[in-house]
């Protein structure tokens, strides 16, 4: 692998990243708890969509076939998708999404705040508009955890079934392939290493103020970042891209 | 012959589709305009990554330029530097007020990033500081909702980014 395809790959785990989980979020459109709390995941789920056209939109420019943010996301197969498993689990509960967007939302922070400093451009612009929604979306996942961890027994016991099935699917956003250290090297992107340890204080911080404890599991799921999905995947993208499939000349 | 001067007078016409008081400029959107090889190059940045109202204020810009004769022309669209609540004009927190919309507050220097507390903000119709945030997100990207517990009015307040 080069230099231009190990980029090329970079930029799509962060698109896809983004589009997954956006649209996953999106889903609750309608369905949210309370009026507020539906607009706000909506809000936030519209923020994942809009770093996302960013993303593909550059991913199209380095491949340089002429591909758009539509192609990315409209005419890819399941295993051409590059986000983390993470992102394309089912919402569950309430507390199942939260929990999932906390431990998401984390990874995200600290993983901006480098590329920010990104000696690509491209991705250096990108990051540093993302992060400062982004910033956003961890207040936001933060402050639920701790009020539905530390709330009645029932949202506490919520907090923890989502955080112990949760858990399995966090260890692979800080696994390191070819890719990620090829972009390490060219200081493009970013230190796993040093995001894990970041996230690690962080999580347990607010974990131990939500009063939820830490599963002992330390066997993580991965796959996601190769094209190797869950099943979940293509039922969410038989959903994403009906509409493009079967009127591909459809306009806005 | 235009100038960017001529062109900035025109641009006051176009304003935002979603807070219609504020021209590009007051919002901080209109970041230049320069002319390259003989083509005006309008520049814009987005408030927010998701903003559905780029595409709106881009078509705008092209139709009030057209209108006003200017052929050639493009509008170019830039992330960095990223926009910031700090490039609003004073003029434009002013008319946000009027409209019912408390302006961006700076941030304190209180060094609570992640779990902050919100800063105090003005509610727009009574004045009063005794309000409180009932949702950092609101009807749009750009605001959060509060409430005022004077007046007991609902309001939307324009975050900081
Ligand atoms: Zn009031």
């Amino acid at each position: 692998m080069n230099i231009q395809e190990a980029l090329l790959e970079y930029c799509l785990r962060l698109g896809d990243n983004s589009l997954i989980i956006g649209h996953r979020m999106s889903e609750w459109c309608g369905h949210g708890p309370i009026l507020e709390q539906d607009i706000a995941l909506i809000n936030i789920a519209l923020d994942h969509i809009g770093q996302a056209r960013n993303w593909l939109t550059l991913a199209g420019e380095l491949e340089g076939m002429g591909r758009t943010e539509d192609d990315f996301a409209y005419k890819r197969d399941a295993h051409q998708f590059r986000n983390l498993l993470i992102t394309e689990l089912p919402n569950g509960n309430w507390g199942d999404t939260i929990m999932r967007c906390f431990l998401f939302d984390t990874f995200n922070f600290y993983l901006h705040q480098i590329l920010q400093h990104s000696k690509h451009d491209g991705i250096a612009a990108i990051a540093e508009k993302s992060l400062k929604e982004i910033n956003y979306h961890l207040k936001y996942s933060s402050e639920w955890v701790i009020r539905l961890g530390d709330g009645t027994d029932v949202s506490h016991k919520k907090m923890q079934n989502a955080l112990d099935d949760l858990w399995m699917f966090t260890g692979e956003m800080f696994e390191a392939d070819e890719v990620d250290n090829l972009m390490l090297e060219e200081s493009i992107g970013a230190d796993l290493q040093q995001i894990k340890e970041a996230w690690n204080d962080y999580v347990r911080e607010v974990l131990e103020e939500a009063t939820l404890k830490i599963p002992e599991n330390n066997w993580f799921q991965k796959g996601g970042k190769q094209g190797r999905h869950t099943e979940y995947m293509g039922y969410i993208l038989a959903e994403m891209q009906f509409l493009p499939r079967a009127y591909p000349d459809a306009v806005w | 012959m235009a100038t960017a001067a001529q062109i900035r007078e025109w641009l006051t016409e176009v304003t935002d589709p979603e807070i219609p008081v504020l021209t590009l400029e007051d919002l901080g959107v209109l970041r230049n305009i320069q002319k390259v090889n003989d083509i005006w190059v309008i520049t814009i940045t987005p408030t927010y990554s998701g903003c559905p109202a780029m595409k709106t204020m881009e078509e705008d810009i092209i139709a009030a330029l057209k209108k006003h004769g200017l052929e050639n022309f493009k509008v170019e669209t830039v992330l960095t530097p990223s926009w910031t609540t700090d490039w609003m004009s004073e003029a434009g927190k002013k008319k946000l007020l009027e409209y019912g919309i408390a302006p961006p507050v700076k941030p304190t220097a209180n060094k609570k990033v992640l779990m902050g507390i919100s800063e105090t903000i003005i509610c727009p119709r009574c004045k009063s500081s005794n309000t409180r945030m009932l949702s950092q997100f609101g009807s749009t990207a750009c605001k959060a909702l509060y409430v005022c517990d004077d007046c007991k009015e609902p309001f939307d307040y324009f975050k900081c980014l």
